[in-house]
């Protein structure tokens, strides 16, 4: 290397200590509640000409009925192409024209329609927000449309190595009869039986007042979006909505490796993991932070060791996922597909460190530190924050859990994380899923002696 | 909306940038380079993106990793990107942490070569690698980002080229690659700064001050080679490609006014209006009333030199044959021709995109990017403030001027991609035979 010596002129400066820090605090929020049964939660934000609303209902699709999967989803987009007095096109556009931006989903808990619009404009846009809510029209044409593409969205998911690789894990991962291992937007089976009818149906029993959450926030005060959820909603007569509670059995008691075979594939997109806990397990915090250690900061054991000393791979992350049943644990990543066999093993070690010995006070500071600082820097945004006040209804946390959280993180130690990464990583019930080359990484895999080696279609069906 | 803007220039010709926001104990750090995929040498492809890489791999003062260490430590976010004419670096941080940021920015600008090893280079090369793979080579349609500069762009051009880089060409690049692009590139008076947030003006003038003011002045950097370009691209190019995908998806790219010039603004708009959101033109025909397309959406490049790009892109539903996909897009874009938007459709995309603006402008670091967006490419970081006047004043006729201008069939570049199985049949002709309605 002919590198230059530094210039003489640049000191070595050194580090700096911070200051003391400004103190912060979650945006206050008023809970409010209509007639009709209908629940406000405003969080008045005055920074931008802004405001976000994020109304919830108990529609998730966990409340799809058996060989109806994608009922959930279908319905929720389905608000947002048409209303009794304007179609879908008409509707779009009014929301457009006073700058917008609307979207309506369904994941597993909950439902949502969510707006974010200037000012000036939310009178209007929150008006029409209710006439979507209550008069959807569900026109045949529609339903026919947005099932064709989801039925597209499945179709090109067989040669999308990342998303056949998520959506597979949860088939090996959740018994067959727990709506959790069938895809949350439906498979071609489900969708092709779903008619205008059943989605009505859904529609009239998980669409109530009573199970409805509005959540507001920006540069609004608590009255003013009463008052505008009431003109919107408060003539919205109805019940309340079943809640329907997932099965969260897991598929297998041993361990297994399936591969799906994607010939030639350069990399190998790789899934490790078991079902892990439901959000409200007491062991939130210690988990989140025993995760952020094992893989979910850039400079966790995982990612430094397969991207940093290894190589392997651009990123490798872990992660719980929060439902209210037990969600997955998995570690994720894409490896260069002939060091396959390696990288797994990579990660296996890893779980395997964490619940043997405790981390270090360094590896605790640095996970702990950093969910305590960034703390603010998650809720710039009025969509943030309402994001934010959803998760808080959704799962029934305390008033003051926002308040709470940084001090929670603080007082985690690593005692705590030792015993939560031995309660909750199950090593002997890891299932690894491959979406990759099976003649380059099948034989090498099966010599891992992990678990049985079996080898599908990008179906998921499995092929001699 | 008004954003505090000062700006001033340190002697090593260091453009600072400072915007005061004390709504939460929150700010920026970012630092645009004036260097990107457009600068790099022939048999050189993908340097600029490996560069960044390992601006990630410490300094003089600062460990292997250390950098994502310090920084997540103080409860930071951070990360960095390259695009043709730029690479950025960027922190977001409580308040009270703005000099480590600072810091580890003017460690790395003046005193990075030391960390350099030619083991963090290997490393970080199979990294890239597997950024490349992961991103491209292995992802449906993934190839499309280097593919449609390539057939828009002519091979000398500096836009031409990949920016992730050839394997072969990344396979290449040394430490003395590193030492060199460093000393051309990496200075002072080829960056700019800019601090967005929670801070006291003058304290930060003074950190900035300590940190960056002994760092020398670059040499200057070799001139770009003339990269202006006829206003369209005189032919209807095509480039078909078979891949590992269930449905043809056609990017249809329009050469279009440089980032930032008055003609951007029609085009942005247009662009918003033929794909942004679900009443946008082409989603309303296409994937709504005639049910050809499954996703439907428009884009620009922003490049600054040259021309810019408006770019649609529209997947086919199943059962849709790419020559008809073709055929059906080319029919619309027709019909904008022959006829135009009217009010109405560009009131809706300018609205649009006044919510998107003011939306963005709630984070720190999108302030801070935006700000070092402006003031890299025109020196004037005070036209973030004109953004929003810019776009109320485009109006219906001016967005039609650019369409008559520049969506003409002298000005496509079709880029289809499709199933494999179905190669090699030809698209015979297909934007020429568009009316079938």
């Amino acid at each position: 290397m002919t590198a230059p010596a530094i210039p003489p002129a640049i000191p070595k400066a050194e580090r700096p200590t911070p200051s003391a820090p400004r103190e912060y605090q979650f945006p206050r929020f008023e809970r409010r509640r209509l007639e009709n049964g209908v629940q406000l939660v405003v969080a008045p934000v005055a920074k931008l000409p802004l405001v976000t609303v994020a109304v919830l209902f108990d529609a998730g699709a966990v409340c799809d009925a058996a060989g109806r999967e994608g009922t959930a989803q279908l319905v929720a987009k389905l608000l947002l192409e048409g209303t009794e007095s304007s179609d879908g096109a008409e509707l779009t556009e009014r929301f457009e024209r006073l700058g917008a931006s609307v979207d309506a989903q369904a994941d597993w808990d909950a439902a949502a329609v969510t707006l974010t619009a200037l000012s000036e404009h939310l009178p209007a846009a929150f008006d029409l927000l209710g006439e979507v809510i209550r008069t959807p029209a569900f026109r045949v044409r529609e339903v026919e449309r947005l099932k064709a593409e989801r039925l597209a969205e499945l179709l090109q998911l067989r040669t999308e190595p990342r998303g056949l690789a998520d959506e597979l894990f949860a088939r090996f991962l959740y018994a067959s009869a727990s709506r959790y291992s069938r895809p949350e937007g439906g498979d071609e089976q489900s969708i092709e039986a779903l008619d205008r009818d059943q989605l009505v149906s859904f529609y009239e029993s998980q669409y109530q007042p009573s199970g409805t959450t509005v959540i507001v926030a920006g540069d609004i005060s608590a009255d003013r979006a009463e008052e505008l959820t009431h003109h919107a909603l408060g003539e919205w007569v109805g019940g309340t909505a079943r809640r329907i509670t997932a099965d969260d059995k897991p598929a297998r008691s041993a361990r297994g490796v399936h591969i799906i075979a994607k010939p030639d594939a350069p990399q190998s997109e790789l899934r490790l993991g078991h079902v892990g806990i439901p959000r409200n397990h007491p062991d939130f915090f210690p988990v989140n932070v025993m995760n952020a250690v094992l893989g979910g900061l850039f400079n966790s054991r995982i990612n430094m060791n397969l991207r940093e000393a290894h190589g392997y791979t651009y990123g490798a992350f872990s992660g719980f996922e929060w439902r209210r049943q037990a969600g997955p644990f998995v570690v994720s990543t894409a490896v260069r597909s002939d060091i396959t066999d390696a990288a797994a093993g990579e990660v296996l070690k890893e779980i395997d460190r964490i619940r043997s010995e405790a981390i270090s006070p360094d590896e605790l500071s640095l996970a702990t530190s950093y969910l305590d600082g960034v703390f603010p820097i998650r809720f710039e945004t009025t969509a943030s924050i309402a994001a934010a006040l959803s998760v808080l209804v959704l799962h029934g946390l305390p008033e003051d859990y926002y308040d709470r959280y940084r001090s929670h993180v603080r007082a985690i130690t690593r005692e705590q994380i030792l015993d939560a990464a031995q309660r909750h990583l199950h090593p002997e019930m890891l299932q690894m899923v491959v979406v990759g080359d099976p003649g380059v990484i099948r034989d090498p895999l099966a010599a891992m002696n992990f678990g049985t080696v079996i080898l599908y279609d990008t179906l998921g069906q499995p092929s001699p | 909306m008004h954003i505090p803007i000062v700006t001033f220039r340190l002697p090593n010709g260091l453009f600072v940038t400072l915007s005061e926001d004390h709504t939460a104990p929150i700010v920026a750090v970012n630092l645009w380079y004036h260097v990107g995929s457009a600068n790099e040498r022939p048999g050189r492809t993908g340097f600029a993106h490996l560069f960044e890489h390992m601006l990630f791999q410490g300094s003089a003062d600062v460990e292997a990793n250390e950098h994502f260490e310090l920084v997540q430590r103080a409860g930071g976010t951070l990360n960095g990107s390259t695009w043709l004419e730029r690479t950025n670096y960027f922190e977001t941080l409580p308040s009270n942490q703005l000099e480590l940021a600072l810091w580890l920015e003017s460690n790395r600008m003046g005193r990075l070569l030391p960390a350099m090893t030619q083991q963090k280079l290997d490393t970080q090369r199979d990294v890239v690698m597997n950024e490349r793979r992961w991103s491209m080579d292995n992802q449906p349609y993934g190839t499309w980002m280097e593919k449609l500069p390539a057939l828009c762009f002519p091979e000398t051009h500096p836009f031409h080229h990949s920016l992730i880089g050839s394997m072969e060409d990344l396979a290449a690049a040394s430490l003395d690659d590193i030492a060199q692009f460093f000393a051309t590139y990496y200075t002072p008076d080829n960056a700019v700064l800019t601090i967005a947030g929670d801070f006291e003006p003058r304290e930060a003038r003074q950190m900035i001050e300590k940190h960056f003011a002994a760092i020398p002045r670059g040499k200057g950097k070799p001139p770009l080679p003339d990269m202006s370009l006829p206003t369209v691209f005189g032919q209807w190019k095509r480039d078909v490609v078979p891949d590992d995908v269930m449905l043809p998806r056609l990017f249809l790219a329009f050469r279009s006014p440089v980032f930032g010039s008055d003609e951007y603004y029609a085009a942005s708009v247009c662009g918003a209006a033929l794909g942004l959101r679900n009443g946008s033109r082409l989603r309303r025909r296409l994937v709504r009333e005639r049910q050809i397309a499954a996703e439907a959406a428009a884009f620009t490049y922003d490049l600054a030199k040259g021309a810019d790009l408006l770019v649609v892109d529209v997947m086919a539903r199943p059962g849709v044959a790419a020559e008809q996909l073709e055929q059906e897009v080319a029919y619309e874009i027709d019909q904008v021709v022959r006829d135009g938007f009217n009010a109405t459709e560009v009131e809706r995309a300018i609205a649009l995109i006044q919510t998107m603006f003011v939306s963005s402008m709630q984070e720190a670091g999108e302030r801070a990017d935006k700000l070092s967006l402006f003031a890299t490419y025109f020196g004037s970081p005070e036209r973030l403030n004109e953004e929003v006047d810019r776009y109320a004043s485009v109006s219906t006729d001016r967005v039609n001027a650019f369409v008559q201008e520049r969506l003409g069939e002298n000005n496509r570049a079709s880029l289809v991609y499709i199933p494999r199985d179905d190669a090699p049949g030809e698209l015979v002709g297909a934007g020429a035979a568009a009316a079938t309605q």
